[in-house]
C-alpha cells in the first residue's frame, strides 16, 4: 500500500466530534495533571510545593467552575464524544460533588506542618536512604499530579457511556490510587503492604469488569449502554451472555464500592493509606464507582431489573449487617471508619435498588452529604497526633473530650451524623433513600437498614464514651489544629450541619438533575 | 396577636440560652446557673402567659404554626399544642427551673454526685438543660410527623451528654444502654414515618391523600388498609413503649435512674418518658384506630404487668433511685392501661395522670437526691431515722411519696381514680388487678419511708442538715401544686377533655353505658 492510498483512506476516515465543551471539566483536570508531571521534571524543588498546590487547586477549580456553568445551562443534554460519554444532569451533579471533596481532600493532602507523605517512596522503609531523605527536608510532591490523574479517572467515570471507556476511567482512577496508598510517611511497611493489597485486587476485579464487558458485547454486539439496553428491550440475544456478563460486571463496580462480599481491601486500605488519601477514597472513589454503578443499572440494565434486583438485594443486606457488625470489634478509627463505609454503602445501594428517579436523586444527595462528613471525620483523625504519627487507635482517644473539646464536639458530630440522628446530613440522606427504597416497594430492606443503622450506633456512640466519658491518659496524643486541615474539618462540619437542618437546596438539586434521568 | 409564633419562641429561647450558656467562659461557673436559671424562667413565664390564651372551646390545636420545611419530603415546621400537649409543656417549663436550682451545686468540682467528681464542665451541664427542654417543647408542639420523630430522636443526645458525663461510677454504660435502646425503637418508628409518605401520596381512591405529607391532622384523614396499618402501629408502639417505658422493655430505666444525676432524671422520667405515653396517645390511637383496638388485649396485658411487676420490683430494691424508676414503670402501666381503656374517663385521666405523675415522681427524685448529695450514697440501708435529724426532708419525702401511692387529697389520686372508673367501666379484670398496685404501691413507699426516716437516728445521718433554703425553694412550688391539684383538678381536665373527645371519637369509641347487671350481656360493649 502506497502512501498516497493510505492518505486517500485517511480522508475517507471522518474526523471523531467530540464536544470539548461538555468535556471540558475532565480535560482541564487531565491537563493540569500534565502540566503537573512536566513541573515535577522541570521546576526546582525549593519551587515545586508551592507550584503544585497552586496548579492542583487552579485545575480543580477551574473544572468546578465549568461545571457548574454546564449545568446552569439549561439546554437539553445528549451524549457526547460519539456516545462514549454522557454529560447529563446526574452526572453534571456527581462530577461537581467529586470535584468539591476533592478540593477539601486536597486541603488535607497539601498540609504541611504534619508531613502525611513519605519523602521518597523508593526508599526502603528502616535504611539509610529514607533517613537521609527524611533528614534533607525533601518534601513529596509527586501526589499532586497523581491525584489529579485519579480525580480526572473518576470525572469519567459516572460519565463514561460505553463499558470500554468505563474500563479505562476505572483504570486511570485507580493505578495513581494504588501508588498513592503506599507513601505514608509513617508505618510504612502497612502502608505498602497495603497498595499491593489494593493493587491484585483491584486488577483482579478490573478483570472481571473486563471479562463482563467481552460478555455483555457478545449479548448486545455493542459496548454502549443505550445499545445493551435496546437488546434488551427487543428480547433477543442469549441470555446465559447477557446474565453471566451483567454479574461479572456488577462484581467489577461492587469491589469499587466496597460491597460484601468484595470488601477485603478496604479495611487494609483505609488504614494503611496516608489518612488524606484515605479521605479522598472514602469520598470522592465513593461518589464516582456509584455514579458508575447508577448509570449502568438505571441506563443499561433497567429493563432487567427483574433479574439483578433479587442479588442485590442480597448484597445490599449483607453489606449493611456486615459492616456494621464487624466495625463493633474495630479498635483502630481508621479501620472502624472503614467497616462504616461499609455499611454506608450497602445504605446507598437501596437507593440504587428503587430504580426510580426518587431513587437518583436521593442517592445523589447521599453521596454529597456522606462525602462532606466522612473528610471531615478523617481530617479530625489527621488532627490527633503523638510521637509516632497519628494516633488511631481508639484507645489513645480516651479524654479527647476533656484535654481539646472543640476537636472531639466535631468528630462526635461527625459521628452522630454517621449515625443519622436527626437535624445532621446523615439524617437527612438516610430519610432520602430509604423513603425511595419504600416508595419502591423495598420496605424489608429499609427495615434491615434501620436495624443495622441501631448496630451500628453501637460503635460511633463507643467513640463519644471514649472521648467524653472516660479519663485521659497521662501521655495521650496531642492535638496538633494545622490551619488549613483545621479550615476543612470547618467546611466539613458546616455542610453536615447545613445538609442536616436546611437541605431542601441541595435536594432540589438534587431533584433536578435526576429529573432528566441519565441520556443514553 | 394569634399569628404570634409563641411555641417556635418557645423552643428558640431555652437553646439561646443554652448557647449563651456554653459560650460563657468556662471559669464563670456561678453566672453560667444564673443565666440558665434566667433562661428556664423566662421559658416559664412566657409558657403561662401563652396557656393563660389557651381557649378550652375553641379549636383543638391552638397557637399552630405552619411553614414549609423540607419540601422534597413533603415535611412541614408545623407547631401546635392542643389540651395534652398543653399540660405537658407546662409541665416541663414548670420542672425546668426547678431542676436548675436543684442542680445548683451538682455538677460543681466540689459536689459531683455520689462522691464521684465531676467530669465536665459546669456550664455544659445547664447548656445541656436547656438544650433538652427546648427538644422536650418541641416534641410536644410538633403537628408534624416527621418533625416529631426529629425531636424525639434529637432529645436523645443531650440526656446521653448528661448521664454520661455527669452521672455515677456506671454511667457510660447506662448512657450507651439509655441511647441504644431508645435508638433502637425510634429506627423502627422512623420505618413507619417513611411508610407515612408514600401511603399518603396515594390518590384519594385508593385512601391516601394525593400528595405526600407529614402534617398529623390530614394524616387523620389517611385510610390505609388493615394488614399495613398494624405494621406501622407496631412500628410506632414500640418505640413509645420503650420510651415509656414499658414491661419488657423497660430495663434500660432503673440503670439510667441509678447512674443519672438527680436533677436531670427528673426531666428523665418526669417528663422524657411522658413522650411515649403522649405518643400512643396521639398518634398510635388516632393515626391507626383500627389496629389499635386490635392491639388493645396485648397492650392491656403488658400495662397489667408492668404495673404489678413494676411494683413489686421498687419494693425488692435497695438503691433509692432505682426504687423510685420502678415506681414509674408500675405507673406508667397505669397511664397505658387509661389510654388503651378508650373511654373518656380512662383518657382523661391517663392524661391527667402523666402531668402528676410529672410532679409527683419529680418531687421524690428531688428529695431522693436532697438524701443522696447529703449521705453520698443511694442505699437504703444506709439511712435511718433521718425524720429525727431532718424534719423537713422527712416531711416532704412522705408527702411526695404519698402523692406517689395516691392518697386522696393530693393530685395523682384524681387520675388513677379516674383511670381505673374508667377502665373498669369496659375491661374489669384488668381493673380489678391493677388495683392491687395501688396496695404495693403503700408497700413501697410506706416501708421506704419507715427504714430511712422512722426509728432512731443512726450514726451515719446525725450531722444530716436539714433542708437548706434553695431546696426548700425548689420542693415547695411543686407540694403546692400536688396539693392545690388535688382538690382542683377541674381546671386542668377542662383543657384536657376535649382533645380526649377527639381521641375518643377517632377510634369511634363511645363510652360503655353503666350496667348494674353485669351477668347478662357481660362487661364488653
Amino acid at each position: 500500500m502506497t502512501a498516497s492510498t493510505l492518505l486517500a483512506q485517511g480522508a475517507d476516515i471522518p474526523a471523531p466530534h467530540i464536544e470539548y465543551d461538555q468535556l471540558g471539566p475532565t480535560l482541564l483536570v487531565f491537563g493540569a495533571a500534565l502540566v503537573g508531571v512536566l513541573v515535577e521534571a522541570f521546576a526546582g524543588r525549593a519551587a515545586r510545593f508551592g507550584a503544585q498546590v497552586t496548579l492542583t487547586a487552579l485545575g480543580l477549580v477551574g473544572a468546578l467552575g465549568w461545571t457548574i456553568w454546564l449545568a446552569a445551562d439549561s439546554k437539553p443534554h445528549h451524549v457526547a464524544a460519539e456516545g462514549a460519554i454522557g454529560v447529563d444532569g446526574p452526572t453534571l451533579f456527581l462530577q461537581g460533588t467529586i470535584l468539591i471533596l476533592a478540593i477539601l481532600s486536597l486541603m488535607l493532602i497539601a498540609e504541611r506542618r504534619n508531613a502525611h507523605f513519605t519523602a521518597q517512596a523508593s526508599a526502603l522503609p528502616g535504611t539509610e536512604a529514607e533517613q537521609e531523605t527524611t533528614a534533607a527536608g525533601i518534601v513529596q510532591t509527586e501526589v499532586f499530579p497523581l491525584m489529579l490523574f485519579a480525580v480526572g479517572g473518576m470525572l469519567m467515570f459516572p460519565a463514561s457511556n460505553d463499558l470500554l471507556t468505563m474500563f479505562v476511567a476505572l483504570e486511570v482512577m485507580s493505578l495513581p490510587l494504588y501508588l498513592l496508598c503506599g507513601l505514608a510517611r509513617r508505618r510504612r511497611l502497612l502502608s505498602q503492604e497495603a497498595a499491593v493489597k489494593y493493587f491484585l485486587l483491584g486488577a483482579f476485579s478490573s478483570a472481571f469488569f473486563l471479562y463482563g464487558t467481552a460478555l455483555l458485547y457478545g449479548y448486545a454486539g455493542s459496548v454502549r449502554l443505550g445499545d445493551i439496553a435496546a437488546q434488551l428491550d427487543k428480547d433477543a440475544g442469549s441470555e446465559t451472555l447477557l446474565l453471566a456478563g451483567v454479574a461479572l460486571l456488577s462484581v467489577g463496580l461492587l469491589f469499587k464500592l466496597g460491597a460484601v462480599p468484595f470488601h477485603m481491601w478496604k479495611p487494609d486500605v483505609y488504614q494503611g493509606a496516608p489518612t488524606p488519601i484515605t479521605a479522598l477514597m472514602a469520598s470522592c472513589t465513593l461518589v464516582a464507582a456509584f455514579g458508575a454503578m447508577l448509570r449502568v443499572y438505571y441506563v443499561g440494565l433497567e429493563h432487567l431489573k427483574w433479574d439483578w434486583r433479587p442479588a442485590m438485594w442480597g448484597v445490599a443486606i449483607l453489606t449493611m449487617v456486615a459492616g456494621a457488625i464487624i466495625a463493633i470489634t474495630q479498635t483502630d478509627l481508621k479501620r472502624m471508619l472503614a467497616y462504616s463505609s461499609i455499611a454506608h454503602a450497602g445504605f446507598l445501594l437501596t437507593g440504587v435498588i428503587a430504580t426510580s428517579t426518587d431513587g437518583l436523586s436521593s442517592t445523589l444527595f447521599y453521596l454529597v452529604a456522606y462525602g462532606f462528613t466522612t473528610i471531615g471525620a478523617f481530617a479530625v483523625i489527621t488532627m490527633v497526633r503523638d510521637t509516632g504519627g497519628e494516633a488511631a487507635h481508639l484507645s489513645r482517644w480516651a479524654g479527647l473530650g476533656k484535654r481539646s473539646p472543640v476537636v472531639a464536639g466535631a468528630f462526635a458530630f461527625f459521628l452522630l451524623a454517621f449515625a443519622g440522628i436527626p437535624l445532621t446530613s446523615g439524617f437527612t440522606g438516610k430519610f432520602a433513600v430509604f423513603k425511595a427504597a419504600v416508595e419502591a416497594g423495598a420496605t424489608p430492606l429499609v427495615v434491615v437498614g434501620v436495624l443495622s443503622s441501631a448496630i451500628a450506633a453501637f460503635f460511633y456512640v463507643r467513640v463519644i464514651v471514649v472521648m467524653f466519658f472516660s479519663e485521659p491518659e497521662a501521655d495521650g496524643p496531642t492535638v496538633v489544629a494545622a490551619p488549613v486541615t483545621a479550615a476543612a474539618v470547618a467546611l466539613g462540619l458546616a455542610a453536615t450541619v447545613v445538609l442536616g437542618v436546611l437541605p431542601q437546596p441541595v435536594l432540589d438539586l438534587a431533584g433536578h438533575a435526576a429529573t432528566q434521568m441519565f441520556v443514553r | 396577636m394569634n399569628d404570634f409564633p409563641w411555641l417556635s419562641l418557645l423552643i428558640a429561647l431555652p437553646l439561646v440560652g443554652a448557647l449563651a450558656v456554653a459560650l460563657l467562659p468556662t471559669a464563670r461557673e456561678k453566672l453560667a446557673k444564673q443565666v440558665a436559671l434566667a433562661f428556664s424562667l423566662a421559658v416559664t413565664v412566657l409558657a403561662l402567659v401563652m396557656a393563660a390564651r389557651f381557649d378550652t372551646g375553641g379549636d383543638r390545636f391552638q397557637f399552630t404554626e405552619t411553614h414549609w420545611w423540607i419540601k422534597e419530603f413533603g415535611v412541614h415546621w408545623a407547631l401546635g399544642a392542643d389540651g395534652v400537649a398543653l399540660t405537658l409543656i407546662v409541665l416541663s417549663v414548670i420542672l425546668v427551673p426547678l431542676v436548675v436550682l436543684a442542680s445548683w451545686t451538682d455538677a460543681d468540682r466540689s459536689g459531683g454526685v455520689d462522691g464521684t467528681p465531676p467530669k465536665r464542665s459546669v456550664k455544659t451541664y445547664f447548656a445541656l438543660l436547656l438544650a433538652l427542654e427546648a427538644m422536650m417543647i418541641g416534641v410536644f408542639a410538633a403537628t408534624d410527623v416527621f418533625l416529631f420523630y426529629v425531636f424525639f430522636e434529637a432529645m436523645l443526645v443531650p440526656v446521653y451528654f448528661i448521664i454520661g458525663s455527669y452521672g455515677g461510677p456506671q454511667r457510660s454504660y447506662a448512657a450507651v444502654k439509655f441511647l441504644l435502646y431508645s435508638l433502637l425503637g425510634g429506627l423502627l418508628m422512623l420505618v413507619s414515618v417513611i411508610w407515612l409518605y408514600p401511603l399518603s401520596a396515594k390518590p384519594p381512591a385508593e385512601g391516601g391523600l394525593g400528595h405526600g405529607t407529614f402534617l398529623f391532622e390530614e394524616l387523620r384523614g389517611l385510610h390505609v388498609d388493615p394488614t399495613t396499618a398494624k405494621w406501622l402501629f407496631l412500628g410506632f408502639f414500640i418505640a413509645f413503649a420503650i420510651k415509656a417505658p414499658m414491661v419488657p422493655v423497660h430495663t434500660w430505666l432503673p440503670d439510667a435512674a441509678a447512674q443519672s444525676p438527680a436533677g436531670s432524671l427528673v426531666l428523665v422520667v418526669g417528663v422524657l418518658d411522658k413522650v411515649g405515653t403522649y405518643g400512643m396517645l396521639r398518634f398510635c390511637l388516632e393515626l391507626f384506630p383500627g389496629a389499635a383496638k386490635w392491639a388493645t388485649p396485648v397492650v392491656l396485658a403488658l400495662a397489667v404487668v408492668s404495673i404489678i411487676y413494676g411494683a413489686v420490683l421498687a419494693i425488692g430494691q435497695v438503691d433509692l433511685k432505682r426504687l423510685v424508676a420502678y415506681t414509674s414503670v408500675s405507673h406508667f402501666g397505669f397511664i397505658v392501661l387509661g389510654i388503651f381503656a378508650m373511654t373518656t374517663a380512662g383518657q382523661s385521666g391517663a392524661a391527667l395522670y402523666m402531668v402528676n405523675h410529672g410532679f409527683s415522681t419529680g418531687a421524690l427524685f428531688l428529695v431522693v437526691g436532697f438524701m443522696i448529695v447529703r449521705r453520698r450514697s443511694a442505699r437504703i440501708s444506709d439511712f435511718g431515722g433521718v425524720q429525727k435529724v431532718a424534719p423537713v426532708l422527712a416531711g416532704t419525702f412522705l408527702i411526695a411519696g404519698l402523692s406517689g401511692l395516691s392518697l386522696p387529697g393530693l393530685s395523682p389520686f384524681v387520675s388513677e381514680f379516674m383511670v381505673l372508673t374508667g377502665t373498669f367501666g369496659r375491661y374489669r379484670v384488668p381493673a380489678a388487678i391493677a388495683a392491687v398496685g395501688i396496695v404495693l404501691a403503700a408497700i413501697y413507699i410506706l416501708w421506704t419511708y419507715q427504714r430511712t426516716m422512722g426509728g432512731p437516728a443512726v450514726e451515719s445521718v446525725r450531722a444530716m442538715p436539714d433542708l437548706s433554703a434553695r431546696e426548700k425553694l425548689v420542693v415547695a412550688p411543686i407540694i403546692a401544686i400536688i396539693v392545690a391539684m388535688g382538690f382542683f383538678p377541674q381546671p386542668v381536665l377542662d383543657v384536657i377533655n376535649p382533645s380526649v373527645k377527639q381521641t375518643l371519637a377517632r377510634v369511634d369509641r363511645q363510652d360503655p353505658a353503666p350496667k348494674i347487671n353485669v351477668a347478662e350481656n357481660g362487661a364488653r360493649p
